[in-house]
């Protein structure tokens, strides 16, 4: 994945250590990174119009100013100059009104929640093209992808086409981490309990790092996975080795795989449960879990007073457990006695 | 390794879930430490005792209400945990450089994690906000022609409060361990589910206690301000330092409450089950970032901004003339404190908020940079038609000028939402915030230190190791970051303990001599002390103004008399000092009359040693001492509020006493 720069005008930056490393985040082969890496240059160069200015007249005031030079003049009481204030209040105005500007169409265009409506500089989407979707899972500490179009999933390992939009949608098993593959395109949190999603594409075939860049414990600094952007049929043939020599993916084997480990090998599933992502990210993949939406569901009609809140044992989870607390958790009193949809995985359950 | 704990652990009901176990005696680093701690210690108190000192200590320091002496206490509780705190800032950089492919380098993630916790947290609470805390209490009441802060009994009490929360710290060095979450400690992983041991309960209570005196000195400094400045001191006739306290100190008023509140809900969590940020039963942990963002943006500004008035002083007084655009300066500074409440989602815009929030967020972050680039500019002005001396505190002024406006480019960077999203958490924006921070905030710090010196001790310090320590930093500064911002242009991610990639190697060497050189900086400072008490006599400056000043601090002698000011002066200009110099003030020399002061008292010290304990107890469960230290915390309290012995009068005869001594050597000085 050592690449020589595309742009010979970034040598200066690399020059020192030449050859060692390359500035991924300037130079990257995602085209949403790439405008990621544009908007970097040109607001460094915007801001580099006051910054220059500044370093330069002061060395050069410190110079011309110093005490043992008699001839500069010397104006101990000169303390004000409206046209000097308006001018040292005006030029950074004006290049925060136009970085301002970038910054507002900027975010919004390069919004990660935002499908694509381009491939590359001058590429528009194909017509009729659809984004290849992929579910997203931090686990501690690993990475799991779920395709929920072709039914399979991989630990540690990711494939998506060239030049094909891609649909992430991310959590996470326990704490927060971060998804980021800086080939691709800028990093989007990944939290329990939450979703978040992301739009990419990528534009050269390659096998590229991914990792995640939120400290989330002791084995961070190995949750790392590759990245291979391949032609489609390359695409189609992962798809179908994977389909060949994996295993499954149920709820069991989850369960299994959410426990903390570290330098966790590639796996491969060739099935997956349905909804396994909806219920990682509603917390209940154990079935004797209720569902966040189930019982965000019920406090949104009020809730109800536990008739026998015994017999709803929801079970200590393998994480985020109380440890022995002797406190019962609260929310168990919003159940009724008819156990509700804390089975149903897929189901939005309405009130 | 995470070990998943079914049972609860077993705690005694004698010494909670503390036990031999707590002692780290197999980490050899911890224990090497621990010695040389206990040698030194052991040393101090020798020499204590050997020299008589106790008495002295006590009455004259621990005991103090002087905001003067406080001050003091304050900068060397600073210089301490920086030593600490930059021990670990040296083990990271080593772990780094070292850490590539087969070799795991010489911190394990459990020791790795918590030193880079611990640096964070000591750096900014122990640290930065001792040394802001410190200036400002001792050059405030001086500057406005005050004798004292307005609750001097409440200063004290709140440096000790501070003082026992980097205690509780440093005993999570040899008790026990520290957080291992990153500073600010963000849910769930600080909750008990995945942090079940002491390091995050650590955490919690010694900021919390810390926080205690900080909000309080800060409500402290609020009023002294707006009560106790010297006739005719107009708000905007206050000196520009004043400015920027009393602005940093209404952030500290009304930002620490947030971080008690959140640290608070945290405590819950963990204590009694509650589900604030957990994962489960409702919980959000999105709640806690934003919460603790909320206090963590201003608290930046509070660092930054009585530094901002410190190089207002500096550059005004090595120049030899009035700071340029007074009112734009204070105007810019306001604009600050104002905006720095609305830009705290800047720190997490890859939590996926939408494009509008992100975009209102990005761009009140970018709106600060105008009044920060308003302040540069008069600054710049400031010299322009300038006599300017280079002493030491100039040079810092220069060194964080030429650094600063960098750190800030990169900041206004970040502040793009999109290029965040590609530089977020990265070792470009540790590059950012070290450059912000030791360019703006340690700089300040150290001008601040020397040119407040010789008015606190009677002698300058030493111009040859200053310059040293000068060098020593600025250089080390730029070689220890600049690889950062490169490494992070590469990618590369902030807090990991191990690399794959060995191409990266050589920038984090080059980051750690950068750190040394950083390391030989603070070790030239602490010999500037050490040579320049020992020249101290050659040093001497006897005219109370040593820098030809602008302020009223200026205008006593050095040290001050604990009474500061004879008799309050009267303020006719912004540079009190100088326009009194210029209109030929003479010193009054008869008609003192009896000065109404506070009198020392034992209760800020005791409730402060009764805290820590009630941390300790309930950090480790102790719960029947939680109850007694609890208790006796509020006994000494309502005890102190029957102490009717808090103030007396420094007679006429010993004002005039004083003050014609100072006639004499101030005549003696001229001849």
């Amino acid at each position: 994945m050592l690449r020589f720069t595309r742009k010979p005008w970034l040598l200066p930056l690399l020059l020192p250590l030449a050859g060692c490393a390359r500035t991924v985040v300037l130079d990257p082969a995602g085209d949403v990174a790439r405008q990621q890496a544009d908007l970097i240059v040109i607001a460094t160069v915007l801001m580099l119009i006051v910054i220059v200015p500044v370093i330069a007249l002061t060395l050069f005031f410190a110079w011309r100013y110093r005490a043992s030079n008699t001839k500069a003049s010397y104006k101990p009481d000169w303390d004000h100059s409206t046209q000097l204030e308006l001018v040292i209040w005006a030029v950074p105005l004006l290049i925060i009104i136009a970085l301002g500007a970038i910054t507002w169409i900027s975010t919004h265009t390069l919004d990660p929640y935002r499908p694509l409506d381009r491939i590359g500089k001058h590429r528009p989407l194909p017509e009729g093209s659809k984004p290849l979707e992929v579910e997203v899972v931090a686990l501690d500490w690993k990475w799991l992808f779920i395709y929920p179009e072709q039914g399979i999933a991989t630990v540690n390992e990711m494939a998506a086409p060239v030049d094909r939009p891609i649909h992430f949608k991310l959590t996470a098993s326990s704490v927060m981490n971060a998804f980021y593959v800086p080939e691709l395109a800028g990093m989007i949190y990944t939290m329990p309990g939450m979703r978040t999603e992301l739009h990419a594409v990528i534009n050269q075939p390659g096998t590229f790092e991914g990792f995640s860049s939120n400290y989330s414990g002791a084995g961070f600094s190995h949750m790392r996975f590759g990245f291979h952007a391949t032609s489609d049929a390359e695409f189609a043939a992962w798809v179908a080795k994977v389909k060949s020599n994996g295993g499954t993916l149920d709820r069991m084997a989850y369960l299994n795989l959410e426990k903390p480990s570290e330098r966790d090998p590639v796996r491969h599933y060739a099935t997956v449960d349905t909804g396994l992502f909806d219920a990682v990210l509603n917390r209940c993949v154990d079935p004797a879990h209720m569902c966040t939406h189930a019982m965000m569901a019920i406090d949104a009609a009020g809730g109800r007073p536990a008739q026998g809140a015994g017999a709803i044992a929801l079970l200590p989870r393998s994480r985020g457990d109380l440890r022995g607390s002797p406190f019962v958790p609260a929310a168990m009193c919003s159940l009724p006695t008819r156990r509700i949809p804390a089975i149903s995985l897929t189901a939005r359950a309405a009130p | 390794m995470f070990n998943p704990v079914t049972s609860p652990e077993a705690v005694s009901p004698l010494f909670g879930k503390l036990s031999l176990a707590a002692i780290p005696y197999h980490e050899p680093i911890l224990l090497a430490t621990f010695a040389g701690v206990v040698v030194g210690g052991l040393a101090v108190l020798g020499l204590l005792t050997k020299f008589r000192l106790w008495g002295p200590l006590w009455r004259d320091w621990v005991t103090s209400i002087d905001h003067k002496k406080i001050g003091i206490m304050y900068m060397v509780l600073g210089l301490i945990m920086l030593l600490r705190g930059f021990a670990d800032a040296l083990m990271m950089r080593a772990q780094q450089a070292m850490a590539f492919g087969d070799n795991p380098g010489f911190l394990p993630p459990h020791h790795y994690d918590q030193v880079f916790t611990a640096h964070g947290v000591i750096m900014i609470f122990f640290v930065a906000m001792p040394f802001i805390t410190g200036l400002m209490n001792y050059v405030v009441p001086l500057q406005i022609g005050a004798r004292d802060v307005a609750f001097p009994f409440l200063n004290n009490f709140s440096f000790w409060m501070t003082t026992a929360g980097a205690v509780l710290v440093m005993i999570s060095l040899f008790v026990g361990e520290f957080a291992k979450t990153g500073w600010l400690a963000y849910p769930p992983l600080s909750g008990l589910a995945f942090s079940p041991d002491v390091g995050v309960d650590y955490y919690i209570w010694a900021l919390q206690i810390a926080g205690v005196g900080t909000t309080l000195s800060g409500i402290n400094l609020v009023v002294t301000i707006i009560k106790m400045r010297a006739p005719g001191m107009l708000l905007m006739k206050m000196p520009v330092f004043t400015w920027t306290s009393l602005c940093a100190n209404v952030l500290i008023v009304a930002t620490f409450p947030i971080l008690t509140a959140a640290l608070a809900m945290l405590a819950l969590d963990r204590y009694v089950g509650s589900n604030f940020f957990t994962n489960d039963l409702g919980g959000n942990a999105m709640m806690y970032v934003n919460l603790i963002w909320i206090w963590g943006h201003p608290e930046v500004y509070i660092l930054i901004l009585p530094l901002f008035g410190v190089y207002s002083e500096v550059v005004s007084t090595y120049s030899g003339k009035r700071l340029f655009g007074y009112s734009s300066m204070v105007y810019a500074t306001v604009c600050i404190t104002i905006l720095s409440y609305l830009v705290w989602l800047h720190h997490f815009f890859t939590m996926g908020s939408g494009a509008s929030v992100n975009s209102f967020f990005g761009i009140t972050t970018m709106i600060i940079s105008i009044p920060t680039g308003a302040k540069i500019f008069n600054w710049l002005f400031t010299m322009y038609r300038g006599r300017i001396r280079f002493d030491v505190p100039m040079l810092w002024v220069m060194g964080f000028m030429v650094t600063f406006t960098v750190g800030g480019m990169t900041g206004v960077l970040l502040a793009v939402p999109p290029a965040d999203f590609v530089l977020h958490n990265s070792l470009f924006l540790i590059a950012h915030f070290h450059n912000v921070i030791i360019g703006g905030v340690v700089f300040g710090v150290f001008a601040a230190m020397v040119y407040w010196f010789p008015k606190a001790f009677g002698y300058t310090l030493d111009t040859f190791w200053g310059k040293l320590s000068f060098w020593f930093w600025l250089s080390g500064y730029w070689l220890a970051f600049t690889p950062l911002y490169v490494l992070g242009l590469m990618g590369v991610t902030r807090r990991m303990n191990h690399f794959d990639d060995s191409t990266l190697q050589p920038w984090f060497i080059v980051a750690a001599l950068g750190a040394v050189l950083i390391a030989l900086g603070i070790g030239s400072f602490l010999m500037c002390l050490f040579v320049s008490y020992r020249k101290r006599e050659q040093l001497r400056d006897v005219s109370g103004d040593p820098w030809n000043g602008r302020t009223l601090e200026w205008s006593t002698s050095s040290p001050p008399p604990e009474y500061n000011f004879a008799f309050t002066p009267v303020v006719r200009d912004t540079d009190a000092w100088w326009d009194m110099k210029q209109h030929g003030f003479t010193r009054p020399e008869a008609g003192f009359l009896p000065i109404h002061m506070p009198k020392n008292t034992a209760a800020g010290v005791v409730l402060a040693g009764i805290s820590l304990v009630l941390g300790f107890a309930l950090i480790w469960h102790i719960w029947w001492l939680v109850v007694a230290s609890f208790v006796s915390l509020i006994a000494t309290v309502i005890v102190h509020t029957f102490n009717y012995q808090r103030d007396y009068h420094i007679a006429a005869d010993t004002v005039a006493a004083t003050e014609a001594m100072r006639t004499q050597q101030l005549s003696a000085a001229h001849v």
